[in-house]
């Protein structure tokens, strides 16, 4: 039977505020346990919460750079479960009124076509402790600093339909998520986070079929792998005569499986309901256009600019604004050297290869943007060729030297002295009297081979056009 | 000098009359001789209390006026205070020592109150007898064969016996009303959003509030002048400037348009207590006020509505209690759940873990709206009550209780115990001010009147209370005896 | 609305309570008149009234981002049950 695979993603974002959403508590990644747990972050008896607006101006701000509508009246709720990484034996989340309802994101997938992926809803909510489970004389270690982080969940329609696709989707969310700023969201460390609700149909089938949610999913990778696992299981599943049972299941990545969760074998009921320790969060138009104000230039409208502006083609557009460091990154370089096509080239193939190879993140490059905008400088001014830059970039990585200053010591200044090229010119004329001849009797493209072989000559640094000019001279 | 009031004592204190330590000390033998008895406070703390008298007088040497500077207080234990046991009643916090300070406590402090001790009350205010604490039942100083009232049952015993000068309560659906009318003294119940709720250990979140319970409405005035006001701790304690309380306590009542709700002089009244009303009627008469019936149609809906409402907040607000962080925990506990369960079962008593179960149930799936959102339209409908009728009326009155204190152990079934706060609980669902003050006395026992006023109407209340205490003397009858010992 | 032993158990479990065989008799009993007071709420018909959360009409006021908490771990763990290295424990968590 044909399948089709219908998939939603619930995607968790740490807002990078100062401090929690209820407390005065720093939110700093990687601090000591329980250092950062006040005494609301433990629930002591008789504290209560004041909410950040921090949080608010950058849950909203997602809102309006998604073009999805903004609550003028939000309110937050109770979600009750027992956990020990949860201190007040409740959540503090929005249920009915979240601060972001409906909208939608064009995402381009993978054959190249946009679909428009609806989103529907964003809210503002608390996160949760960590469990540690490492023993303790059988015992498990509680960590509460993370208690209480400004979390932005947000919320897609079940319209994604391949693990690709989710993949292209989460890629594009995290793009926006980095061009407004409100979120560190690195997967890795946890300031992002995905659930994937995943279930099949046959195709042509009208109905959703009964879905499970796979959490636990800490990079891109893993979220097409756990999909596709999943995917897989519940085609088993179901070819088999079985059924699937609705259950949030945990992704293994080191064994690519995904497996039932016990801790949540009960059907919870969480009992929501309005928080009596807030008052509903009521913004006006005022507010809302502020923030519109405040926005940075979104990904697509960066894309169109820079076809635009710098004539690149569509594809190089797309991987120069896939990040809004990338982008800033190639603006610097594009405007310093001049030669904007020069430098989309140097970006997404050198320096993104670069970063790939050694796993940098483009705020950690060994060369810097002023850096390669002046290597991009020395090519188009002829100081070097092309082909010597990729040399000299190479040195750029290990050393911090000038661009003018490597060139200097290796030698690689381009030869565009004319006797000099003349000297060569000539004796690749006397070497190669054959091809001389042929060129000579009107077989123009014998005229590469002869550059080719006074680039040789001069060791990479001749200027090939002033060789080209020269050599059609002499055999003319 | 010990059954002196707030403001009596104020004046005392400025003339040197007697010292801050003095009257700390005598307060702190008055405990000696009768807490036994009374079982008014968990906690007595005689030396900081001693310090604190002491650092009072020093101030006062030096030039500090504060009215309630060196005053002796006692704070209900449901408030946190540092460095001191904080058991809101129950054995779940039995060796809790607070690493902070209610807004409440840190206030009295800063004005330079002297804390006498933690004072007993219902299990996390759950109760209206003061029956449910884990350190066993509170006794009613004109009685003691009675109870106190509840939940407050302990700052409002101790405050009928002149244990402490004055005491702090909190007052969800009548906690410090209740026993206010029960043990003969005043207490106010604050509209809420009045009083920080900072480090006020919660029980229902959308009723709690903190007042005062006192001697005086005077005295209730000078507390709240000190307790009011916003706190930025506290997401609804409310942005209000706060006014001076004994300002207004000389206005004149002529013209003051009194409104009668028709269904709290119904049946289930007891005629002592019926008359007693009348009579204290009467006098407001005799100042000029106008009497007249009004209507609060939906009031007894408001005791079913309550008992939705306030055990849905309060099953989550105890849920904190899970012996992780703080707190009982129970013995070898074998694995999560039972560490959970018999934590919470062994460290909570009957009437909370039935409140845990009614909250619980009305928030479960299915059963949500015909409970909880039920209940909230019907919240809804109560506040409407109120506000048409104080459209045509400025204060209402009525009783404060249906009858005088009754004996201990004589309530047994919950039902009977909830439908004790029939007159109390509709203010809390409205969130507006109320007071009890002594207006009468059957078979040794006090009786209570219930003034409520609109939103933020406390100083009005306050003078409609002190006008009727200008005239009688009820809120100056102190029992003859304490557990058979002379006073 | 019907209320019996198996409710309670359920509900119990929701609430993170034990309630022994003997005691769910009794408790069941309780609950059942409790709940009959609270149905008194059924004879009004409130179709057309908005719920009341607070009984104020005020909003949520916002609180400036900034890291005001110091580290009080020594402090606040003095209260724990059971701790080791800086951690709160507890009986194993399963996942």
């Amino acid at each position: 039977m044909e399948w089709e695979t219908v998939i939603g993603l619930e995607v968790h974002v740490q807002l990078s505020t100062k401090s929690k959403l209820f407390s005065g508590s720093s939110i700093k990644f990687g601090a000591e346990p329980n250092t950062q747990a006040s005494i609301f972050d433990l629930a002591l008896p008789g504290t209560l919460p004041v909410f950040n607006k921090e949080a608010l101006a950058k849950a909203v701000k997602f809102g309006v750079a998604i073009g999805a509508e903004i609550s003028k009246r939000s309110v937050f709720d109770r979600k009750n479960y027992f956990y020990p990484d949860l201190p007040k034996g409740y959540q503090v989340t929005q249920l009915d009124y979240p601060t972001v309802g409906k909208g939608e994101l064009a995402v381009t997938m993978d054959d190249g076509n946009e679909r428009v992926i609806g989103i529907t809803r964003a809210h503002m909510e608390e996160d949760a402790g960590k469990s540690l489970h490492e023993d303790y004389q059988g015992m498990s270690g509680i960590d509460l600093n993370r208690a209480g982080t400004p979390l932005l969940e947000i919320v897609s329609e079940p319209d994604l339909r391949t693990a690709r696709e989710a993949v292209a989707f989460l890629k594009k969310l995290h793009s926006i998520i980095r061009y407004l700023d409100i979120s560190d969201a690195i997967m890795a460390e946890g300031s992002m986070r995905c659930d994937a609700n995943v279930s099949i149909r046959p195709v042509g089938e009208t109905e959703y079929g009964t879905r499970t949610e796979i959490k636990n999913i800490n990079s891109f990778r893993f979220v097409e792998k756990a999909i596709n696992y999943e995917v897989q299981r519940q085609q088993g599943v179901l070819e088999d005569g079985g059924r699937i049972v609705q259950e949030t299941r945990l992704y293994d990545a080191d064994k690519d499986e995904t497996r039932p969760m016990r801790s949540k074998e009960v059907a919870n009921d969480y009992r929501y309901f309005p928080e009596p320790d807030l008052l509903p969060i009521v913004i006006d138009d005022e507010y809302i256009e502020a923030i519109r104000a405040q926005l940075p230039e979104m990904p697509d409208a960066k894309k169109a600019r820079f076809i635009e502006e710098y004539s690149l083609s569509d594809y190089d557009a797309g991987v120069l604004v896939s990040s809004r460091e990338i982008a800033e990154y190639f603006e610097v370089v594009a405007s310093q050297s001049g030669d904007a096509k020069l430098a989309a080239n140097w970006v997404s193939q050198d320096l993104m290869g670069l970063l790939n190879k050694s796993n940098l993140d483009i705020s950690k490059s060994p060369v810097q943007a002023e850096r390669l905008a002046m290597l991009v400088t020395r090519i188009k001014d002829n100081t070097i060729s092309g082909k010597i830059a990729k040399t000299v970039f190479e040195t750029m990585v290990e050393d911090s030297s000038s661009v003018d200053e490597i060139i200097a010591k290796k030698g690689l200044k381009q030869v565009t002295d004319s006797g000099e090229i003349e000297k060569i010119v000539d004796e690749v004329i006397t070497n190669n009297p054959e091809q001389a001849q042929q060129y000579r009797d009107g077989k123009e493209q014998v005229i590469g081979f002869l550059v080719g072989q006074a680039m040789k000559l001069s060791k990479g640094k001749a200027n090939p056009a002033a060789v080209n000019e020269l050599l059609r001279k002499k055999l003319a | 000098m010990i059954s002196s009031t707030v403001a009596e004592l104020s004046i005392a204190l400025k003339a040197g009359d007697i010292s801050s330590v003095e009257l700390t000390q005598a307060y702190l033998n008055r405990i000696a001789q009768y807490n036994g008895d009374l079982n008014a406070f968990i906690t007595v703390c005689e030396e900081s209390a001693l310090e604190q008298a002491k650092a009072a007088d020093a101030a006062r040497a030096k030039g500090d006026t504060s009215l309630l500077l060196g005053i002796p207080l006692a704070h209900k234990d449901i408030f946190c205070t540092q460095g001191i046991t904080t058991t809101c009643g129950s054995r779940m916090l039995e060796n809790f020592i607070s690493p902070y300070n209610a807004t409440v406590v840190e206030k009295f402090s800063n004005a330079g109150v002297v804390m006498l001790g933690k004072t007993n009350m219902d299990e996390f205010a759950m109760g209206s007898s003061n029956e449910t604490s884990f350190f066993g039942p509170v006794k009613n100083p004109w009685n003691n064969e009675c109870v106190p009232g509840g939940s407050s049952g302990g700052s409002s015993a101790a405050v009928a016996a002149d244990l402490c000068a004055m005491a702090t309560g909190t007052d969800t659906g009548g906690s410090i009303r209740q026993p206010a009318a029960f043990c003969g003294i005043t207490g106010l119940k604050p509209s809420y959003g009045r009083v920080s709720r900072w480090g006020m250990i919660a029980f229902a979140s959308s009723l709690d509030q903190a007042g005062p319970i006192c001697k005086s409405a005077e005295d209730a005035a000078l507390m709240l002048n000190v307790m009011a006001g916003l706190d930025e701790k506290d997401s609804t304690s409310i942005d209000k400037p706060v006014e001076d309380y004994t300002a207004s306590l000389g206005n004149s009542l002529e013209g003051l348009k009194i409104g009668i709700p028709k269904q709290h002089f119904a049946e289930g009244l007891s005629s002592e207590v019926e008359q007693a009303i009348r009579d204290a009627l009467k006098e407001y008469e005799k100042m000029g006020a106008i009497i007249k019936e009004i209507d609060l149609p939906n009031s007894h809906l408001s005791v079913p509505a309550y008992y939705v409402i306030a055990p849905a907040e309060a099953s989550a607000n105890l849920s904190r209690y899970d012996g992780v962080r703080y707190g009982y925990r129970c013995e070898n506990p074998v694995d999560l759940e039972d560490m959970y369960k018999r934590t919470r079962s062994e460290g909570f008593g009957e009437e909370v873990k039935r409140r845990i179960m009614i909250g619980t149930y009305a928030l479960s799936a299915g059963f949500y709206d015909a409970y909880y959102r039920k209940a909230q339209k019907i919240r809804r409908l109560i506040k409407n009550d109120f506000s048409n009728a104080l459209k045509e009326v400025d204060v209402i009155i009525g009783p404060t209780s249906p009858h005088t204190a009754f004996k201990l152990g004589s309530k047994s079934d919950p039902v009977s115990m909830y439908l004790e706060d029939i007159y109390t609980i509709a203010v809390n669902l409205a969130g507006l001010p109320a007071i009890s003050i002594p207006a009468g006395s059957a078979n040794g026992l006090p009786i209570g009147m219930h003034i409520v006023a609109g939103d933020f109407e406390e100083a009005k209340i306050l003078n409609v209370a002190h006008q009727f205490q200008k005239l009688t003397d009820w809120h100056r009858q102190k029992p003859s005896q304490i557990s058979g010992k002379e006073v | 609305m019907a209320f019996d032993k198996s409710e309670v158990e359920k509900i119990a479990h929701l609430a993170r309570l034990h309630i022994s065989e003997s005691e769910a008799d009794e408790v069941t009993s309780r609950i059942t008149d409790i709940l009959a007071l609270i149905d008194e709420m059924q004879s009004v018909d409130t179709d057309s009234i908005e719920p009341l959360s607070h009984p104020l009409d005020v909003v949520q006021r916002l609180r400036t981002d900034e890291v005001t908490e110091q580290n009080q771990r020594e402090k606040l763990q003095a209260l724990a049950p059971d701790n080791q290295d800086g951690l709160y424990l507890v009986p194993k968590v399963l996942e």
